[in-house]
């Protein structure tokens, strides 16, 4: 392959070779910091909550007035509620997954302990909680009716039994099972009866997400209560309307508000990770266009300023491959170069995004798949112009000017 | 001569329309992404009350476990407890000092056709509205004797007046909240605030307060906060525990409006809590701070970490779109050798010449940019569809708009400077020969 006088050719244009260089090394930066950065929000949105999210969905009730009686009605409504057709469970709870707003707790070993072993949220649950939530019992069992305490809004829970997700268990005992251990909080002591496969605690960010526990009580937030309801599959919707109506109609002297599934819960809950991925995806798209674009136009360039000499190439004998290779050769040693230039930038920004955000090293892997990315795209962007060049007639080479 | 050449530019950008066209289309999305990006940023992170920012203060006291810091740093917590805002309110040893926190009551309208509502409520003092300047629209604020008379007054929000009473003067008149009537001295205009500064802990981007009352009339309600609550220890049973318990769960901010001022109310807390400790409480060391407005943004990180990353990212995208304009009008200069050539022979000086492809690059400059500014409003438009939350720093202002054009003809002018500096040093010899 005749890569000499190509090198010497480019040597004579150093500037369009350095610009598209810069333009490839840079574009192989951005794409493989802003693809691993979206595989990171991907992973992020894919995490479970342990929950049934397909058919269920919560509401608030915020009674008003002197003469509201926030815990009949917490029980009143739950009897209607479960007697609602198309309603699977409802309980009451304080909060739920992703939803952003809720309880923690720390748990000790011993009463007494200075630091806690570890930091749970508290899902104050009524009946029928496991099966409102889809929540797993993978060990022990449920809650009895018998253990379902109220509490008054500004007194501490202190229940007797709790049930936690599988994560906390293990971090609090991780040798054997927890099913009858006993663990502390605020120093009072309390039985784990049942252990669940997963619930996610309410808080994205929250470095123990896992960590969650259930307490069979009812305890108003002073005239307010949440319930959680889970329709028969494909009721979803229906039910929620139904749903509102009843409760409004029931006691007037409330609002009934905050519908929401918890399908939405989690769409909101990820917002920000969706619309990063999107606008990063955007800048990729946008970028490679303009990369290949700027290609393309610097290759056109070329093959119009070297008309005669493709000419006189041909008239010489260099077959129409030849002066595609031509082309596809010294696209692919300006795009190397570029590359290689890329591949170190794209390991700074990593360093910065490390240094600045905390966020983990780019794996070894995108550079080299950035790398044959990128050869390609160049290639099929000066397919183009190659394809013109080598239909430069020989004749050209006769011509004058 | 201007004219002219501007019609040479125009001239010779039509005769490439492909060339011309991926120029201006580089510039226009480059500058639409670093703008847009730039905009969300610059609004986010932007000083909310700039004549006085320095001197309003954010207080922290150190009440947290002896056994652990309330955040991993080492900082204080963010927020303080009830009987450290009241006592602080108490002493007033500050120009101007507010507690408050955020409370949700049912509005029960006397308007039968407007069914009972929720409503964000702020529970504050009245110096409240002395710091943080929203204008009146009717009415003004509560006085100190109705804060300490625990009144039932509120002032409301543009938005519920206009709810509740088409927009007309309500002072004077009552709100239901929670079975209880409140006469309404005031009523706000318009308040656009970009961020609820006063209250980070609660978000800052969150819904905007629609009623303020008397802390101390709140207080009375024995309603917990609808905000963040953190407690180290068990607050006990029952309200007035939580009264006195160490759970922080307000903010509290004072105006000091000098330097002097300053430290003397810094001398000030050291001492309070030096008494608190004789009583047994503040076990850590003493860590009081005060920050201002824009330190206690930074350090609660209202501007986001994404939006920062995508500013970096877009700005690296301009780069690239520009070091592809400077290779095209590199390349299309380079072709109009033979014509500089024959120019330059025929008497025009490099200075002409230069002058001439400046001004074709400024009119591709000039174009992008007017292209970049209106799909910069489309990139805010999904900035805002993509974060709800954020529909309050997502617009452009003038400011922005001047930057962008600026930006835009900088760039193309950065751009256009290499490639001119080419064409004019053409030698009309070299070019003349056949």
């Amino acid at each position: 392959m005749e890569i000499r006088p190509i090198l010497s050719a480019l040597m004579r244009s150093k500037v369009s070779m350095i610009l598209i260089g810069l333009q490839v090394a840079l574009t192989l930066a951005i794409v493989c910091n802003a693809l691993f950065i979206i595989g990171q929000r991907l992973d992020r949105m894919q995490r479970p909550s342990g929950m049934n999210e397909t058919d269920t969905f919560w509401l608030g009730s915020y009674g008003f007035g002197a003469n509201y009686d926030a815990k009949a009605q917490q029980q009143a409504d739950l009897v209607a509620l479960r007697s609602m057709p198309g309603v699977v469970a409802a309980t009451s709870t304080n909060s739920v997954p992703m939803s952003g707003g809720g309880w923690g707790e720390g748990l000790s070993l011993q009463p007494g302990q200075k630091n806690s072993t570890a930091q749970t949220t508290l899902y104050i649950t009524g009946t029928q909680g496991l099966d409102a939530f889809g929540f797993k019992l993978v060990e022990g069992r449920d809650f009895r009716p018998e253990e379902f305490t109220f509490v008054k809004f500004g007194d501490q829970p202190h229940p007797q039994s709790i049930i936690v997700s599988k994560a906390l268990a293990d971090k609090l005992f991780p040798d054997s099972s927890a099913i009858g251990k006993q663990v502390y909080s605020e120093d009072k002591p309390t039985t784990i009866v049942g252990v669940i496969e997963r619930a996610q605690q309410p808080w994205m960010d929250s470095d123990s997400i896992e960590y969650s526990t259930l307490l069979p009580m009812y305890m108003p937030y002073g005239n307010s209560t949440r319930y959680l309801v889970r329709a028969e599959p494909g009721r979803r919707d229906e039910v929620m309307k139904a749903v509102e109506q009843k409760l409004v109609e029931a006691n007037p002297s409330r609002i009934v508000g905050k519908v929401k599934s918890i399908a939405d819960i989690r769409r909101d809950a990820y917002a920000e990770d969706r619309a990063m991925a999107i606008i990063l995806g955007a800048v990729i798209i946008a970028l490679l266009a303009i990369t290949a674009l700027g290609i393309v136009g610097m290759a056109s360039f070329w093959v119009a300023q070297r008309t005669k000499q493709i000419g006189t190439r041909r008239a010489l004998g260099a077959t129409k491959a030849d002066i595609l290779r031509y082309f596809q050769t010294e696209n692919f040693i300006i795009t190397t170069l570029g590359l290689i230039a890329g591949g170190v930038l794209a390991y700074a920004f990593s360093l910065w995004l490390m240094h600045a955000y905390q966020s983990p090293r780019l794996p070894w892997y995108y550079v080299p798949v950035g790398f044959i990315a990128l050869w390609l795209l160049g290639q099929l962007a000066v397919l183009g112009p190659a394809m013109r060049a080598s239909r430069v007639p020989p004749a050209v080479a006769t011509r004058n000017v | 001569m201007f004219a002219y050449y501007l019609q040479l530019g125009l001239r010779s950008l039509k005769r490439n329309p492909i060339l011309t066209a991926l120029m201006v289309a580089g510039i226009a999305l480059g500058i639409a992404a670093s703008m847009t990006t730039l905009t969300v940023l610059h609004l986010m992170g932007s000083d909310p009350i700039p004549w006085k920012s320095d001197k309003l203060h954010y207080v922290q006291l150190d009440n947290w476990s002896p056994d652990e810091p309330a955040r991993d740093d080492g900082s204080p917590p963010d927020q303080v407890t009830y009987q450290d805002a009241a006592a602080l309110m108490k002493a007033a040893k500050a120009d101007k000092q507010a507690a408050m926190f955020k409370l949700v009551l049912p509005v029960q309208p006397e308007n039968k056709e407007l069914k009972p509502f929720s409503s964000l409520i702020r529970a504050t003092g009245s110096d409240f509205f002395g710091m943080f300047e929203p204008r009146f629209k009717y009415g003004a604020t509560w006085n100190h004797d109705q804060d300490d008379a625990h009144e039932r007054v509120v002032v409301l929000g543009n938005d519920i007046n206009e709810k509740l009473f088409g927009g007309q003067d309500s002072t004077g008149r009552s709100v239901r909240l929670d079975g209880i009537d409140y006469r309404i001295v005031g009523v706000l205009d318009k308040w656009n605030l970009r961020s609820r500064y006063y209250d980070l802990t609660n978000g800052a981007f969150a819904d905007p307060d629609e009623m303020f009352m008397p802390f101390t009339t709140a207080i009375d309600l024995k309603k917990r906060s609808s905000g963040n609550n953190s407690c180290w220890k068990s607050a006990g049973d029952g309200w007035d525990a939580y009264l006195t318990s160490d759970c922080v769960w307000l903010q509290m901010w004072v105006q000091l409006d000098s330097p002097q001022h300053l430290a003397q109310y810094k001398e000030f807390l050291d001492n309070y809590v030096n008494e608190q400790k004789k009583l047994g409480r503040f076990a850590r060391p003493l860590n009081n701070r005060l920050l201002d407005v824009k330190e206690w943004m930074s350090d609660q990180k209202v501007v986001s970490r994404d939006m920062e990353v995508q500013t970096g990212l877009a700005f690296a995208f301009l780069a690239v779109c520009l070091v592809n304009t400077i290779g095209l009008l590199l390349a299309k200069f380079t072709r109009k050798s033979g014509e500089i050539g024959l120019r330059r022979a025929l008497g025009a000086s490099r200075r002409e010449v230069f002058t001439q492809f400046l001004i074709e690059s400024g009119v591709v400059g000039l174009t992008g940019g007017v292209i970049g500014l209106m799909l910069t409003g489309l990139g805010l438009l999904a900035v805002r569809a993509l974060y709800t939350q954020y529909k309050t720093v997502a617009y452009l202002d003038w400011s922005m708009v001047a930057t962008t054009i600026a930006l835009a003809i900088a760039a193309a002018l950065l751009a256009g400077l290499y490639p001119t500096w080419r064409a004019c040093r053409v030698q009309p010899a070299a070019q003349l020969k056949v």
